[in-house]
């Protein structure tokens, strides 16, 4: 329970660095676990090189899963689109650096997904994102 | 043979029948099981009367002369005559064994939907309902262009009987509704919201999967026209559900599934169906899971559903007193001399999800989410909650170790 819950965990649910929206943005997505009901907009700004420069989250959601949009958004900015659509499960569970099972691993990796479908200007998201390019 | 319980069996030590409340969940940590809205856990005499079953019996029913088939069907069908008599039905005809509550449901917007409700007919449901008694309905209303429209839940979790009044207005063809919420817990008046559809001549469908396990239930008394309920609920196994009709009702119905058992002749290009119940049982069923809901009745039978629902009553009384000491804890739903064993809740700034794997480290198992009812979530403008709920085997010591569990969770996210 302690390794689950691990203080970087809590804390970045409790006092997030990137909750917010950006408006206007280049890049907005939402979706939902409808399981538990985490539900969480990403909002992106790029510059004229595709770099990321800014970037914030909104919506709810359990502490994995907020924490992990948290981490997440820091670990973009400053990247290329490109970078981020290469970018895979195991990148983002390391930065949460927790061992999850099944039904919490939705939870975790709800951000990437809803991220990588923003980047690819998909209508939906999909597991096959989190492993692979499209 | 399997050990049968005796009449007038107490809830003392009632634990020690269900193997499955021994065991330890985490090295140490017992299982406090709160998770029986749900599914509820199995006593042995039940889990015995299948591996019986199959370890002696196992033979397919309604066909073969040979003893095996015999005994196979004679239980079988010993078991729908128990089952008829627990919920007070007639004849034991009106039993139709199902997969559960939601196939249940599905066979009568099938078979009778289909048959009965035309362009434009009003189907009154409920805020409060399952998606098993929305779905459905969804489905048929695209079909055939139906009208589907709800009784209001109050604030307070209760159906608003004025709303109801006034949807009875239109000339609903049937009017489909939650015994008890699995939700809020409420235990809605079924027998005045049946009285009020017939006055205008709808038919009714009660989804009973959370109340026919904890209250008795009297298909007679309450006078409705189809009830839903499975067994998995009230310590039978999974797999395994009735639709209980009326009689003439059902006889006038289509068949829903094709295929053996439920026919009398079948030619190459035709099939007379069978009489009921087989009719609607198309296929070899769930035989051992049949003999074990059986045994999950004789059960229930033996302790006495008035038994269980003053325990229960005690239950829930005391669990919303004791939530009420947590601070940021909020119970949704009524109070509790309108609702049975269920306490969902939502804890100040912490996620069901986190609340309930917080719990699960002290073995405590609830359910996080939205238990399958969106639209009374987004009612009450909650994305999800956790929910306790009891059963018989329930004590005041697994409430108490759920608010030792809560301040646990609330020390985690101070």
């Amino acid at each position: 329970m302690d390794d689950l819950y691990r203080e970087i965990i809590i804390e970045r649910y409790k006092n997030p660095a990137y909750r917010g929206e950006l408006d206007p943005h280049d890049i907005s997505f939402e979706d939902e676990n409808p399981l538990c009901g985490d539900h969480i907009k990403i909002d992106l700004r790029v510059d004229n090189n595709d770099m990321i420069t800014e970037a914030a989250f909104s919506g709810h959601g359990c502490a994995i899963s907020q924490a992990s949009a948290d981490l997440l958004l820091e670990y973009v900015i400053g990247k290329s689109v490109d970078e981020i659509k290469k970018m895979k499960k195991e990148a983002l569970l390391d930065l949460l650096g927790i061992e999850l099972g099944p039904v919490r691993l939705k939870c975790a990796l709800l951000p990437l997904k809803i991220i990588k479908a923003g980047i690819y200007g998909l209508g939906e998201s999909n597991d096959a994102l989190l492993d692979e390019e499209v | 043979m399997t050990i049968e319980p005796k009449p007038g069996k107490s809830l003392i030590n009632i634990k020690a029948d269900f193997p499955i409340l021994g065991r330890e969940v985490h090295p140490g940590v017992k299982l406090t099981y709160l998770d029986s809205a749900a599914t509820s856990q199995k006593p042995l005499c039940v889990i015995e009367a299948m591996d019986h079953y199959y370890r002696w019996i196992n033979a397919n029913i309604h066909r073969g002369v040979h003893t095996l088939a015999e005994e196979s069907t004679a239980q079988y069908e010993s078991a729908r005559e128990r089952i008829a008599h627990f919920i007070g039905a007639s004849v034991k005809e009106e039993v139709i064994f199902t997969r559960n509550t939601t196939e249940s449901i599905n066979l009568v917007s099938n078979s009778w939907g289909r048959q009965n409700l035309k362009n434009g007919d009003l189907v009154i449901l409920t805020e409060m309902e399952h998606h098993s008694n929305l779905v459905p309905w969804h489905i048929l209303a695209a079909e055939k262009n139906l009208r589907l429209e709800f009784i209001e839940v109050t604030p307070q979790g209760e159906l608003d009987l004025n709303s109801y009044q006034a949807l009875l207005q239109q000339n609903p063809k049937l009017v489909a509704f939650s015994h008890m919420s699995n939700v809020l817990g409420t235990i809605n008046p079924a027998a005045e919201i049946i009285r009020m559809a017939k006055k205008v001549g709808a038919l009714t469908l009660v989804d009973a999967a959370q109340s026919v396990p904890h209250i008795p239930v009297n298909v007679n008394e309450l006078d409705a026209d189809f009830m839903a309920f499975s067994a998995h609920k009230m310590l039978g196994p999974t797999g395994i559900g009735v639709l209980w009709g009326k009689k003439a009702l059902l006889s006038s119905m289509p068949p829903f599934l094709g295929g053996g058992d439920m026919i009398k002749k079948v030619h190459l290009r035709s099939f007379t169906p069978n009489d009921l119940p087989h009719k609607f049982e198309a296929g070899t069923p769930a035989i051992a899971e049949v003999i074990g809901f059986g045994a999950a009745i004789d059960y229930l039978t033996a302790i006495g559903m008035d038994t269980i629902a003053r325990h229960e009553k005690e239950l829930i009384q005391y669990a919303l007193r004791e939530l009420a000491s947590v601070e940021g804890v909020r119970v949704v739903g009524p109070e509790s001399d309108k609702k049975g064993g269920v306490a969902s809740f939502v804890l100040d700034g912490v996620h069901p999800h986190d609340v309930a794997q917080i719990l699960d480290s002290d073995g405590i198992a609830v359910r996080a989410g939205h238990h399958c009812a969106m639209p009374l979530h987004e009612k009450f403008n909650l994305p999800a909650t956790t929910r306790a709920s009891f059963y018989l085997y329930n004590t005041t010591e697994d409430v108490d170790k759920l608010v030792q569990g809560l301040k646990k969770v609330k020390r985690y996210f101070e």
